[in-house]
């Protein structure tokens, strides 16, 4: 059987929840494809619910509400730090898919290659989950738990991804690998934030996507670049501290060996690039 | 029920509130110009404009389009219109599938930025593939770049292609008609390489409502083999067990109309066989995909010239080596789609094909019905490049008509078009090439082994093929080389645009590189040395005319110093040739064209070749046209249609222009011969036609024949003429000795790239390419084709590899995006064949073949690196970088 719900207010949404769980739609570009004529099962649609559109500040930090599009994202005035994200937005599919696919689908979507994730981890990025049970907010590196899996319950919707204050100072940029121009399916893809202060790194988040079961932090990598001076940046980072984080695999893309190594030459551009 | 702004109308629909919009829109409204080719948001074919943004159709909840205002290409902006306009003068629609979505957003990036540069062109349309063109026709509409202005109509003039009006509009492919009440018909595939397999309640499942029709093998009523040769014939329409391939039909299921098809409790079980993967494994095991074939082997081909083992002895200079091929997927936009129904006791089948003539033969052998029972009515075709030649669901839906009576339709899947239909050969190659201490060629052995997949299809031809042309268009007085077609349960195996022959350039032509730098010559040169010339004998002993490979080599030769001199670190120049003979090897080949003036004015072409994009519409008409001496805006094309027109053999082998095209210029000579007759006029004599009336001028000397006072003949004309033209070749003996085609083209291209030393990238900075076509009967189709070729050479070198099971999609599958076609030159060299219509050769393959091993030239020239695998992706450069001596 078969149901679909647009509730337009997130106090109708938990109500449903509470009904039963269901599938949440927020941009439909992960669930449409593999899927039949239509979708099968419990369909939530969130895209008309207020609360869950926008980008707004906040006491808590920075505010994108999960059903924010890449377009969105590409287009909101934002500062320098977020330059990573904006950059990601705009190579995630074609223009098609920024103006339809959200934040919040791409994170509780959780591929492994998901290009949203990188430069939200350089932003100390919490999500919003609000169920019928109340609102939580967990660090992003936990609610990825792996490959398509995530710390999201069943009659959790995620409402919003935060950004804490402390993370929105420095610089960002994000560098995505493939084997084509665009639609790219990511081999590597890597950013980084940087604050600088009287000549030296005061700090570095680096992240890395595709070279593991999920993104993540590379912490080793980041302390070797604190204090560094802007100009030695690219040389604190060295592959054996990089190769040290990851878990990569063979697939079709490339090997597991050649991503370690692009791997350490892309966060050298990254961190070139806002350095620059 | 929903409503919503269409094209400026207020419109309601039913639909199942997650019904994907594309459904809404094409069956709901009948609004069938925004096209499907992936439903996953991969290609874009479906792009719309929503409340003015472009979003992928397919990917958009019925529901959510509530009340929101949508633009597609059914409208009639100004905006639209005039980027229509763009498209047709500059060529960018060639079949025309992706055409209705690259336009959508097209306007969708011409509203926001009016004088787009061509970067900010490739980011607003990067989500659109497409497969025909190359993009690079479409970032000039796009931008609206100055164009040379077109002169006359005839062979020569750069007219737009007759059938652009319908493909800017969104042309009517396999999916987009079907009569009413059609029932919707599914096949059950097989899951697994190498599985036996059987049924459970038939019965039961038969009688579930919306269940009109089950049928298995067993409901065939014919022969239950298809094959493009028919000497080798093996393919079942529906399988016996066990199933030979991932992706094979076993049965075939008709829903009624408006019930949702759902197989995912159809009752069969299946059993996994251990399988036969690779050809290796294949010639060695026990184990045989067909029993009468032993070793796995289907065919083998050779060409056996002189004594290549006394020459290698006495060689100064000899390379060898080794070169291996992916799978490759057409990755046409438009998966497998059509229709059937009975007129009569005619069944018609409306569906996208490059054969018909051959679909129906095969089609009627399997229903058991007479040829003349079956007509195929052909749609506009969403790009071919081989895999349409082989029928896929012909057969299916005319045994669903047969029995039931009924229409029906059937569309396939993204997934189950990849999974079912035919892919390049994967090819492991290897042998040796020797030259004197001049340089000159003296040797060339080579053996390749070639996985044909689970059934024949096309692999006799690749095996017949790579032999004839290993050597390239260079003069190679000794040759052994041996190509075999070899079974395993892979995918089948057939055409794609060369025939096995880009994969042997990739072994020969990456070799010549070594032998040139051995021999201590420049690689250009060391290729004209060796270039064919006029009264050279080939491989096979035939004695060549019009040979343009010098002359193309020559062309590139200013481009190539440029290019050298330009060389940075990390910067390399690749060069590659190529020839191909056009048209069946050694086997019969004729077109039929038939001509008719209409007793109301008209010239009426039955011009039975299929236009898969490349413009044989245009090209034929524009022969036909200069032939007869009546402008093409006269001219009235009928077909194709195996009821309505003469059979014009199928759309392979670079065949068309050149075969199909002596047809025309045949018929519309002996038409003219007529009308001269009846006129007493001489050779020279003018036509004009106004109406009826139609004057033959002779100097000063005028006569009119009235053609409606001119009893209709036997097809209703007042005139008409047929002529059929059959090129003139010879068998090939035991050593494949012979003169195989009648006519070939040659060409050579030249990429500049750079490769990222750390990453391993290869950036594509620009292509030069130089393809002798004879004549160019229009030069803005024949550049259309050097791009497209050029583009799948780029995805044949740096990205394509398909993997049963695992990239039966177009995100896991990489096809070239508008970023990865880099800026194109194209150089026409005419060296006109007195074989071909006003000396034209073939094009369509010969443009694909040289682009992949200029690239990995390339990649040696920047880097050292030696690529002897493609795709060339970039953890294959690196290790090769890391491999250099």
């Amino acid at each position: 059987m078969r149901h679909y719900a647009r509730p337009e207010t997130l106090a109708g949404a938990m109500a449903l929840m509470a009904d039963r769980p269901r599938k949440v739609m927020a941009g439909g570009t992960d669930l449409y494809p593999g899927s039949g004529a239509q979708l099968d099962g419990d369909v939530l649609d969130v895209s008309a619910i207020p609360a869950l559109a926008g980008i707004v500040h906040s006491d808590k930090g920075l505010r994108i509400g999960a059903c924010t599009t890449w377009t969105q994202i590409a287009q909101s005035s934002l500062p320098p730090a977020l330059l990573a994200l904006q950059q990601a937005s705009l190579q995630v599919g074609g223009r098609q898919i920024q103006n339809a696919g959200t934040i919040g689908g791409n994170l509780c979507n959780a591929s492994p290659a998901a290009d949203g994730v990188p430069p939200l981890l350089i932003l100390d990025a919490e999500v919003e989950l609000t169920s019928p049970r109340g609102v939580r907010q967990v660090a992003l590196d936990q609610f990825l738990r792996g490959p398509r899996q995530t710390d999201r319950a069943a009659d959790e919707v995620l409402t919003a991804v935060v950004l804490p204050d402390h993370a929105l100072t420095g610089r960002s940029a994000f560098i995505k690998l493939g084997a084509r121009a665009y639609l790219v399916i990511s081999i590597a893809m890597v950013a980084a934030r940087i604050t600088v202060a009287e000549g030296r790194i005061v700090t570095a988040a680096l992240a890395i996507g595709a070279c593991s079961a999920t993104a993540l932090r590379l912490h080793r990598v980041e302390s070797a670049l604190v204090g560094a001076s802007p100009k030695d940046a690219a040389a604190q980072i060295r592959s054996a501290d990089v190769a040290s984080h990851l878990s990569p695999i063979d697939d079709i893309r490339a090997s597991a060996e050649y991503r370690v190594e692009a791997a350490t030459h892309l966060l050298q551009r990254a961190v070139a690039e806002v350095l620059a | 029920m929903i409503r919503f702004t269409l094209n400026g109308r207020t419109v309601t629909a039913t639909a199942a509130p997650t019904a994907r919009l594309t459904e809404v829109l094409r069956e709901g409204l009948g609004a069938k110009g925004t096209k499907v080719g992936c439903d996953a948001g991969d290609c874009g074919a479906c792009t719309v404009l929503m409340n003015g943004n472009q979003v992928c159709a397919c990917l958009i909840p019925a529901a959510r389009a509530d009340g929101c205002t949508f633009e597609t290409i059914e409208s009639d902006s100004a905006d639209l219109d005039k980027l229509r306009d763009s498209f047709l003068r500059h060529g960018a629609a060639q079949c025309g599938i992706c055409t209705p979505g690259m336009l959508m957003a097209g306007v969708d990036l011409l509203r926001r930025n009016p004088h787009p540069t061509e970067d900010e062109a490739k980011d607003a349309l990067g989500g659109v593939l497409c497969r025909c063109t190359g993009y690079r026709k479409i970032i000039s509409a796009i931008c609206n770049t100055a164009l040379d202005s077109v002169v006359g109509q005839g062979v020569g003039a750069a007219v737009a292609r007759v059938d652009g009006a319908a493909k800017v509009a969104g042309d009517s492919f396999g999916d987009d008609e079907a009569p009413d009440g059609a029932l919707v018909v599914r096949a059950v595939r097989s899951p697994h390489a190498h599985a036996a397999f059987a049924f459970g309640d038939l019965a039961a499942f038969a009688a579930r409502p919306g269940v009109a029709l089950i049928l298995t093998a067993k409901d065939v009523p014919g022969r239950n083999a298809f094959g493009v040769i028919p000497a080798f014939a093996d393919q079942p329409a529906i399988a016996e067990s066990p199933a030979r391939f991932r992706g094979e039909c076993v049965a075939v299921v008709a829903f009624e109309p408006g019930t949702e098809p759902d197989l995912a409790e159809f009752p069969v079980s299946w059993s996994p066989l251990s399988a036969v993967i690779s050809p290796a494994q294949a010639e060695t095991e026990a184990m045989l995909v067909h029993a009468d074939r032993p070793a796995n082997r289907l065919i083998e081909g050779r060409v056996i010239k002189g004594d290549s083992t006394t020459a290698f002895a006495n060689a100064a200079h000899i390379v060898a080596g080794s070169m291996e091929t992916a799978f490759v997927e057409h990755a046409y936009i438009e998966p497998e789609a059509g229709s059937a129904w009975m007129e009569g006791d005619t069944l018609c089948i409306r569906a996208c094909t490059q054969a018909p003539v051959m679909d129906r033969d095969d089609t009627a052998l399997i229903l058991a019905l007479p040829p003349e029972r079956v007509r195929m009515i052909p749609s506009a075709v969403g790009g071919g490049f081989g895999s349409k030649l082989d029928v896929s669901l012909q057969p299916l839906i005319g045994l669903v008509t047969l029995r039931t009576g009924r229409p029906c339709r059937m569309t396939y899947s993204r997934a189950e078009s990849m999974a079912s239909t035919t892919k390049r050969h994967p090819a492991e190659m290897q042998g040796r090439i020797g030259c004197d201490s001049t340089g000159r060629i003296v040797a060339v052995e080579f053996e390749g082994r070639f996985n044909t997949g689970a059934y024949s299809s096309w692999g006799p031809t690749v095996a017949n093929r790579v032999p004839v042309h290993v050597t390239g268009p260079y003069l190679t007085p000794h040759v052994t080389a041996r190509a075999r077609a070899v079974h395993t349960h892979g995918p089948v195996s057939g055409a794609f645009r060369g025939f096995g022959v880009p994969q042997a350039a990739l072994w020969q032509e990456t070799l010549y590189d070594e032998l040139a730098e051995k021999a201590g010559l420049d690689r250009l040169e060391f290729r004209h040395l060796n270039a064919l010339r006029d009264g050279d004998a080939s491989a096979t002993g035939q004695t060549l005319k019009a040979v343009g490979i010098a002359a193309c080599l020559a062309a590139l030769r200013p481009h190539w110093q440029r290019a050298l001199a330009d060389c940075t670190p990390g910067r390399g120049v690749g060069i590659a040739s190529c020839w191909y003979g056009c048209g069946n090897t050694s086997l019969p080949n004729p077109s039929t064209i038939r001509i008719g003036l209409s007793r109301q004015g008209q010239v009426v072409l039955h011009q039975g070749a299929i236009d898969i994009g490349q413009g044989s519409n245009t090209v034929i008409s524009q022969i036909a046209s200069e032939a007869l001496g009546l402008p093409l805006s006269q001219f009235v094309l009928i077909g194709p249609d195996t009821a309505l027109t003469p059979d014009a053999g199928k759309t392979s082998a670079s065949r068309q222009t050149f075969v199909t095209g002596r047809a025309a210029k045949a018929a519309a000579e002996a038409l003219r011969s007529q009308i001269l007759r009846l006129a007493n006029a001489g050779p020279s004599a003018s036509l004009t036609m106004e109406g009826p009336r139609l004057t033959v001028a002779e100097g000063a000397v005028r006569r009119i024949i009235d053609l409606s006072a001119l009893p209709p003949d036997g097809h209703g004309y007042a005139l008409t003429a047929e002529e059929t033209y059959d090129p003139p070749t010879s068998k090939l003996d035991a050593n494949g000795q012979g003169s195989p085609y009648a006519l070939y083209g040659y060409g050579a291209q030249m990429v500049e790239l750079s490769v990222d030393s750390d990453l391993a990238t290869v950036r594509l900075l620009k292509i030069t390419a130089a393809h002798d076509v004879g004549r160019a009967i229009n030069p803005q189709l024949a550049t259309g084709q050097i791009e497209g070729g050029i583009a799948q050479g780029i995805g044949l070198a740096l990205m394509e590899e398909y993997l049963p099971g695992r990239t039966e999609n177009l995100h896991d599958y990489l096809i070239p995006t508008f970023g990865d076609v880099p800026p194109i030159e194209s150089l026409l060299i005419e060296v006109p064949d007195p074989e071909g219509p006003y000396g034209a050769k073939g094009l369509g393959e010969h443009v694909l073949i040289p682009t992949a091993p200029a690239i990995l030239n390339g990649i040696r020239h920047a880097t050292g690196a030696k690529l002897t695998r493609v795709p060339a992706l970039p953890h294959r450069i690196m290790t090769a970088i890391k491999a250099r001596p």
